[in-house]
């Protein structure tokens, strides 16, 4: 069945200002869009994907201006229109739903203030019609209370109901298009099904068309019909979701597949015992506890992974091993040696063997130091290195990270890329000549191929140096990767822990069972049959 | 609602606190001055003898602990004691009628200064980096680095001496309000322009600040007029800080308006303090200068309540 065409971009070019410059963002990307129909845009940060998306509603950001192209919005044009025209628009016929719900809805108001305000100012409806609607579509989005929720303010409720609340308040006006932009990627992946099952049943139901964009393939190939690839402002592929799965037909597209399959074999504990013990942990900020009765152990040479939704106390058990949190009650050994609960009662050695690499590495690395003062302090420190040995060394660690060392050292951190940065973490970790390294979400914040060259590098490391791991994270992509063993955590106690491949055969723990299913899967039949599945088991 | 009663009456017992403090300060403080109120008072004619007697007259020669109990225990019903230069006088009937011209005054140039530097702020946010902004900001920073007096003459050449508002605001008792607004014209709009620029700079500055919110983007994105996103939107956010700095300047609107009360002949409570210091009228200095505390810490209470009940997330916890 043909369907009308609703938007049509054509020859798209924005360009964003850089000092006196101006740089193109979006070079040259056509988009067309039918009633009814889901467009997913994929491609890494810094592709242009939101830019793009903005641009659909004939907004850009504040320093950043179309430069050519035509967007023409139901016989719209929506770049010579005036300004008004486009505001009658904006939340009416063309809606908006924001990466983070959290910093999008306004921590002033209650949210049902501002459901209402679109309809309620475009004239659709009344504020009694808006508030009845609201509640119904909160229903329909399964969010708990919908008569009582819409009176809350934003911060009294949870992550995964706000974005689930905003998707409501874009629907408010039943417009004919809603842009996603990247509307699970700060959720846990347990919260995300929920959200992802909630939106793709709404725009189903109401029949609206969307442009879903985001980095995850296996999000989009379940929310798509079709699926476009950007890369650094251009258009790398087109093709309905399917085919598109089926057979990549670029080498870049076909390079964002490999990330997902990236996995070595998961290898045996290594002989001699583990070189760093957690014994029955508990821990907690203020009257809290975070971490109740943890114990698991870090063998040397070998990865263990814990896995956990934000919450689960990951991060915490890596501040009790360094000695940044003491523990209420447990221990934690060294090659089967009590180290001190408190960093500042360590001896300086205990403190080289342990060290750590952080989420980002933007607020990890002092901004206003070089590569030579950031990778050279520790060494400097531990290792006592001065002047020409020093400097050799921080070119040794450069070389091993693969950044080169003349081009780099006198570098600082901004003018480098986020992958590099956390090169640099790595670096730093390195260069004390530790036996174990913590790893915080490392790869988090980072584009797949950028993580897989973090994953790749992080292995080689281990080879080379007879590294131990301590690798945190929330993405079983990355277990799979890189993983040995396995601790999953869940409300601050460990609910499975063994080698990796037992862990992630059944039989599960009920915890791990939930986590596992929720990772989406490239089949774009996943999402469907797992809900389907659910309801079966519910019925 | 509850919360915020708790919230009230413990700031206003810190502030009762804080007021004993100051207070011990400010009678400490006149202790230290130099010079003797007896010796000033007899001048030439000061011997010994006479100097002693009308420090134990005056009750000068009792220790500092036992004046400041009996200066303090009047200063709670309201009796600051008799004037020393006047002593048929009492200090409270002095301040009375003052303080109400100062108030008066202080709130008649409120009633001015902060709708109009709210609203130039907002505007000023609205049109940033235009014509208009520029003018604004250049006009308040001209008004505010001019000194007080000065921007007075400016003002008693252009309106005084047209004839269009008098010069010199003395205010009869009895006076009915049209009259006595019309008098006092002059000085209130001196202090407006005065304290205007700092208010609008603050109010401009912090809705700016918001202005990169992701949630102003999205109510952008709503449709929402450029106007709505900055009342709507960010005003709510940004009340905090302005309310500080209004209370601030409120406080200086009581507080420092010596110079403007002297230009324009205002009896308010500016004179008297000066009058007094140059008197050596410890006492009227005392109570002038706690009924100036306790108008810093009664304002920056209200500041701290409007802050809070501008914060839904103090408003209404998890």
């Amino acid at each position: 069945m043909a369907r009308a065409e609703l938007l049509r971009m054509r020859d798209i070019r924005i360009e964003g200002r850089a000092g006196d410059a101006w740089l193109p963002i979006i070079d040259g990307v056509d988009m067309t869009l039918h009633r009814g129909e889901v467009l997913g845009l994929i491609g890494e940060s810094g592709a242009g994907k939101s830019t793009l998306g903005l641009a659909a509603m004939g907004h850009v950001r504040d320093g950043c201006r179309i430069a050519g192209g035509a967007i023409s919005f139901d016989g719209i044009d929506l770049r010579a229109a005036p300004d008004a025209t486009r505001r009658r628009l904006r939340g009416r016929r063309i809606a908006y739903v924001a990466q983070s719900a959290a910093a999008s809805f306004n921590p002033a108001h209650r949210l049902i203030d501002q459901y209402c305000e679109a309809p309620v100012r475009h004239g659709v409806m009344t504020r009694a019609e808006a508030e009845a609607d609201a509640v119904d579509l909160y229903a329909r989005m399964q969010l708990p209370e919908p008569d009582r929720i819409g009176w809350r303010f934003p911060h009294q409720v949870s992550g995964g109901q706000l974005q689930r609340a905003m998707t409501a308040m874009a629907m408010a006006c039943r417009p004919d298009l809603i842009i996603f932009d990247e509307p699970t990627t700060a959720l846990d992946v347990t919260t995300q099904i929920e959200v992802l099952a909630a939106i793709r049943g709404i725009v189903a139901q109401f029949g609206t068309a969307a442009i879903y964009i985001t980095h995850d393939l296996a999000v989009v190939a379940q929310m798509a019909d079709r699926i476009k690839v950007l890369l650094r402002g251009r258009e790398v592929e087109e093709a309905p979701t399917r085919a598109m799965l089926a057979a990549p037909r670029a080498e870049y597209t076909r390079s964002l597949w490999a990330v997902r399959t990236l996995e070595r074999a998961a290898r045996p504990p290594s002989e001699g015992g583990a070189v760093v013990s957690v014994r029955d942990v508990s821990a907690g900020y203020g009257g809290v506890d975070v971490l109740r009765g943890v114990s698991f152990d870090i063998h040397p040479r070998r990865t263990v992974a814990v896995v956990g939704e934000s919450g689960s106390g990951k991060s915490t058990a890596a501040r009790v091993i360094t000695g940044l949190l003491a523990p209420r009650t447990g221990r934690v050994l060294f090659d089967g040696r009590p180290l001190a609960p408190d960093h500042r009662k360590r001896t300086r050695d205990d403190l080289r063997q342990v060290q750590m690499i952080y989420q980002s590495a933007d607020t990890a690395l002092n901004p206003k130091h070089t590569l030579r003062e950031i990778i050279g302090r520790p060494a400097q420190m531990y290792l006592g290195l001065r002047g020409r040995a020093l400097t050799e060394r921080v070119r040794a660690l450069l070389a091993l990270i693969e950044l080169e060392p003349d081009a780099h050292i006198d570098r600082r951190p901004s003018e480098l890329s986020g992958g590099q940065k956390q090169r640099v973490g790595i670096a730093r970790a390195l260069a004390a000549e530790p036996r174990v390294i913590l790893c915080d979400e490392v790869t988090s914040a980072l584009d797949q191929i950028v993580q897989e060259g973090i994953l790749r590098l992080l292995d080689r490391l281990q080879g080379e140096f007879d590294l131990a791991y301590m690798f945190i994270t929330h993405d079983l992509a990355t277990v799979r990767a890189i993983a040995d063993s396995v601790v999953v955590m869940q409300h601050g106690a460990v609910v499975e822990a063994g080698p990796r491949d037992a862990v992630f055969a059944p039989p599960h723990a009920p915890y791990t069972a939930r986590l596992l299913a929720s990772v989406p899967e490239m089949d774009p039949d996943w999402l469907g049959r797992l809900l389907d599945r659910r309801d079966a088991g519910q019925g | 609602m509850r919360q915020i009663a708790v919230m009230v009456g413990q700031r206003l017992a810190l502030g009762l606190l804080t007021l004993l403090a100051i207070s011990i300060l400010i009678f400490g403080a006149t202790e230290l001055l130099p010079g003797d109120f007896a010796e000033a008072v007899l001048g030439q004619s000061a011997t010994p003898e006479t100097v002693a007697a009308i420090r134990r007259q005056l009750g000068l020669d009792q220790p500092f602990w036992v004046r400041y109990w009996a200066w303090l225990s009047g200063a709670l019903q309201g009796d600051f004691g008799a004037s020393l230069a006047n002593p048929d006088r009492r200090v409270a009937d002095m301040i009375g009628v003052r303080f109400g011209n100062t108030l008066f005054l202080a709130g008649y140039a409120a009633a001015m200064a902060v709708p109009l530097a709210l609203g130039l702020g907002i505007l000023a946010a609205l049109w940033r980096n235009s014509v208009f902004d520029r003018g604004v900001n250049a006009g308040a920073l001209t008004a505010i680095s001019f000194p007080e007096f000065f921007v007075a003459y400016v003002l008693i050449l252009w309106l005084g001496q047209s004839g269009w508002f008098p010069t010199m605001a003395r205010v009869p008792a009895g006076v009915e309000m049209s009259e006595r607004l019309w008098r006092t014209f002059l000085p209130a709009l001196t202090l407006t322009l005065v304290v205007t620029a700092h208010m609008m700079r603050m109010t401009r500055a912090a809705i700016i600040n918001l202005l990169a919110s992701p949630y102003i983007e999205m109510a952008r994105l709503k449709g929402v007029s450029p106007l709505g996103v900055i009342t709507r939107h960010a005003l709510p956010n940004a009340i905090a800080p302005i309310a500080n700095v209004v209370a601030i300047n409120m406080a200086y609107l009581i507080t420092g308006v010596v110079v403007v009360e002297v230009v324009f002949v205002y009896p308010g409570l500016g004179q008297l303090i000066v009058d007094s210091v140059s008197r050596r009228d410890i006492a009227v200095v005392q109570a002038v200068a706690l009924i100036f505390a306790a108008a810093y810490v009664l304002l920056n209470l209200a500041a701290d309540v409007v802050s809070t009940l501008s914060n839904p997330r103090l408003l209404h916890p998890r």
